[in-house]
């Protein structure tokens, strides 16, 4: 569902018309269910997430007072909602990504520079659907540092802006930047390693 | 050979990449990430992967998705809409 849509499906609701209620609760939910699942890493945790956080969506709808801010706005609810189920991981130490780790190696054989990466060029849009590379996507971004996690989560998956990002998250606009880059490349790596390992994916460089 | 023989301005490219497939970069930063790129196949080759790699982000539907909603908990989210509307109707609810 686009942006307009959703925010068009926030008004019906507001004005009270009887399909919005169901239409609502459906699409958000599954947004929050996924939001956490790959934030908490727990089926049970991400539908209680979800349940919590409509709940709460409807208990302050009353406070939604621009419905062009709904996705911002019910995912702050849902980040917070998600905060409270990780009470394991909490001392997790939140590892930090440095862009060093993420910069390809270069060859310099027959007089120019090549980096050695795997042939993006030759993955053609249809299969970047395919379902063996979306579990290698997923596994990426459930492997990264939460910090990171949430910032990629929020900005590429749910394609909220970086300030709304920051205001979901209680981050600088910068740090979101600054993560989201690194966030992207990390993804990036393990994506690229997957390229080059499967030769069914990709035909390797000649 | 290593990566530490690209030069700076590679480097710098590189760590401006997301910015700049955001359009978040000034017009004149972004210029000069433009006139590198032109010049430099390594660097082109690369902000193509990363280019694929925030579409793929993008396109990504998962496959899990919930178990349909029971019946008690969409009534438990029912009720707290229907509160909410009815506070709306009656203005001395809005402020409890
Ligand atoms: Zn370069």
């Amino acid at each position: 569902m686009e942006r307009d849509t959703e925010v068009k499906l926030a008004r019906q609701l507001i004005a009270g018309e009887p399909e919005a209620f169901d239409r609502f609760v459906e699409h958000f939910r599954a947004k929050i269910f996924h939001y956490s699942w790959l934030m908490c890493g727990q089926r049970e945790d991400a539908e209680e997430v979800a349940q919590e956080t409509l709940l709460k969506v409807f208990e302050s709808f009353a406070h939604l007072r621009e419905p062009e801010r709904v996705r911002p706005w019910v995912f702050r609810i849902a980040k917070n909602a998600c905060l409270m189920k990780r009470r394991k991981s909490v001392f997790a130490p939140s590892q930090e990504l440095s862009l060093d780790e993420f910069l390809p190696a270069m060859n310099h054989e027959g007089g120019h520079a090549t980096i050695q990466i795997a042939d993006w060029s030759r993955l053609p849009d249809r299969q970047m659907l395919q379902s063996e590379m979306k579990e290698v996507l997923a596994r990426a971004i459930r492997e990264l540092p939460e910090n990171y996690r949430a910032v990629i989560l929020l900005r590429d998956m749910e394609e909220l802006s970086t300030l709304e990002t920051a205001q979901i998250l209680d981050l600088t606009e910068d740090v979101v930047k600054t993560r989201l880059h690194r966030a992207r490349l990390a993804v990036r790596q393990e994506l690229d390693e997957y390229l080059r390992t499967d030769s069914r994916v990709l035909p390797s460089r000649t | 050979m290593e990566f530490d023989e690209r030069t700076e301005k590679c480097r710098e490219v590189f760590s401006l990449l997301s910015e700049y497939l955001n359009l978040e970069l000034p017009t004149g930063a972004c210029q000069e990430i433009e006139t590198h790129l032109a010049g430099c196949p390594p660097c082109i080759e690369f902000a193509e992967s990363l280019r694929k790699t925030v579409e793929l982000c993008r396109r990504y539907r998962p496959r899990e998705l919930p178990e349909p909603l029971e019946k008690n908990a969409r009534q438990q989210l029912l009720d707290a809409y229907q509160r909410m509307l009815g506070a709306r109707k009656d203005p001395s609810q809005l402020n409890r």
